[in-house]
């Protein structure tokens, strides 16, 4: 517990604990990613992942509290060692600040919390399924499907994304936080090396390299989605059968 | 040549400071940015007005007295080198100059452009040093040190505690100086014994003085005038991990030999 407490009071700890759920973090971000990806596939494909996730309560209801865990710690962090930096430079320069370093370096605070916002707007759209911020008018929580060679009814997902995604300020919005994401991973998973001290001049070019392109491949990863969906017309015919579904299903 | 230079000027530590416009005299290019301002200030004797403080020493670039922040940069825009190296030739005739002190709560200001650097000494005092007897020189290689490692620890060595670090960084932060340091004492021999009580009681001490966390920005290397790598900040980082795993050494029950 000592050693706990030790780590929170100091600068170095809060930025080992920065480093450690941000690991966490990232590892959610690829299993998102290839999750979501299942949807350039067959329908049933994604709708068959969703309700695996969906039967396993232990796994999905884990894995939210562990990632509300780790995103809690790192919003504390980040927000306390703000306050702690910005308090150290009382007087601001005249003549400009920073210099040598780059824009996202500087605003990884902004681009968090943006993130963050987008996160809490993400979770009510289509894991809450609050219907009226989703921009279509409809209730994704009617939109339902049955897996093949099954009866359960399941909640179609692949509707729900195609439908929520030809909202052009959805996209929009979605798009600008994978810009972000891109951004804040760019600096953020180089700096996690050098937090927990694994690095060395042979060293830091590769970790920057490494931080360069899995962030690219983060953001082209996501974005395909949306894109996909508005400017390529993915799904248009499925949507509109599921979306035609959700009137039978309102009068039963 | 001339320059327009916008300098703060503060009475005192209490009283609020603010920028004063001057239009220098006629310069030599080659005058050192020191050497401008002497003679600004020996115009400004003349008509009778207080001299701009500023804080210089050696004037050769290594004792780390000159603390001027040009332009928004620390030491100016040269990389490696001090204040006091930089000449008026970097600039063009007519170039304004915003000439400030390094900003940073824990160097609270003195006068104009002279910064209180002591909580750099009280961090030093709290582990920047390693216990050995003095008296006699030991005879030379009696403690063999890995050429790597006597490399390295020269080059943390070459600080020279300007405190360029805390004042290019965003955030105020002290790490490269400490990091310069811990490094500089714990790649010897000399400096194991205290190697773990040494890190933990000077990031606490730079905790303490108010300096502000580690972004990785890069500034603080990038502005260096003896360029110390953000490597010694990653080894910084390291050895205090490893100090808190280490934790306190505790008192075995029984004591003697056994």
């Amino acid at each position: 517990m000592n050693l706990l407490l030790r780590l929170w009071r100091s600068s170095l700890g809060k930025k080992y604990v920065m480093a450690f759920t941000g690991i966490a973090l990232f590892g959610f971000v690829i299993g998102h990613l290839v999750g979501n990806l299942q949807v350039f596939g067959n329908p049933d494909l994604i709708n068959t992942y969703a309700h695996f996730l969906k039967s396993k309560p232990g796994l999905i209801w884990g894995a939210r509290i562990g990632l509300l865990l780790m995103v809690s710690l790192h919003f504390a962090a980040a927000v306390t060692l703000t306050l702690a930096n910005r308090a150290a430079r009382p007087i601001p320069y005249a003549g400009g600040s920073a210099p040598g370093s780059t824009w996202k370096s500087r605003h990884a605070m902004v681009s968090g919390l943006v993130i963050l916002a987008f996160v809490v707007y993400h979770l009510l759209h289509y894991t809450a399924l609050v219907g009226g911020i989703n921009g279509t008018g409809k209730d994704f929580s009617l939109l339902k499907t049955t897996l093949p060679g099954s009866n359960d009814v399941v909640p179609d997902v692949y509707a729900m994304m195609i439908l929520g995604f030809k909202v052009w300020w959805v996209t929009a919005f979605y798009l600008i936080a994978q810009a972000l994401l891109f951004l804040h991973l760019g600096h953020g998973l180089a700096s996690m090396f050098q937090s927990l001290g694994l690095r060395n001049h042979t060293w830091w070019p590769r970790i920057s390299a490494f931080a360069r392109a899995t962030s690219l491949v983060i953001f082209l990863g996501y974005a395909s989605i949306p894109i996909a969906v508005l400017v390529g017309g993915m799904g248009s015919e499925y949507a509109q059968r599921a979306l035609a579904q959700t009137s039978v299903n309102e009068a039963k | 040549m001339k320059v327009t230079l916008k300098v703060w000027r503060q009475k005192n530590a209490k009283a609020a400071g603010e920028f004063k416009t001057y239009t220098s005299p006629e310069l030599n290019p080659n005058m050192s940015f020191l050497e401008m301002l002497d003679v600004l200030n020996e115009e400004l004797s003349n008509r009778g007005e207080e001299p701009v403080a500023f804080d210089h020493d050696c004037r050769e670039g290594i004792c780390g007295t000159c603390a001027l922040v040009i332009n928004g940069t620390p030491h100016g825009p040269h990389k490696g080198v001090t204040t006091c190296q930089t000449y008026m030739r970097s600039f063009k005739d007519g170039d304004q100059l915003i000439i400030e002190p390094w900003r940073a709560g824990p160097f609270p200001i003195i006068k104009d452009l002279v910064c209180d650097r002591k909580s750099f000494d009280r961090i030093q005092q709290a582990g920047g040093f390693i216990t050995v007897r003095t008296g006699s020189a030991p005879d030379a290689n009696s403690i063999p040190v890995p050429k790597g490692n006597s490399d390295l620890a020269m080059d943390a060595a070459q600080c020279i505690g300007c405190g360029a670090c805390v004042a290019a960084c965003k955030n105020a932060s002290a790490m490269l100086f400490v990091a310069a340091k811990v490094s500089h004492l714990g790649l010897m021999p000399q400096g194991q014994p205290e190697r773990y009580r040494r890190v933990k009681a000077m990031v606490e001490k730079m905790d303490t003085e108010g300096f502000g966390a580690c972004t990785v920005t890069g500034s603080c290397e990038a502005v260096c005038p003896k360029e110390i790598s953000l490597d010694f900040i990653a080894r910084l980082n390291r050895d205090y991990a490893v100090s808190l795993l280490k934790g306190e050494p505790k008192r075995l029950k029984g004591g003697g030999a056994g």
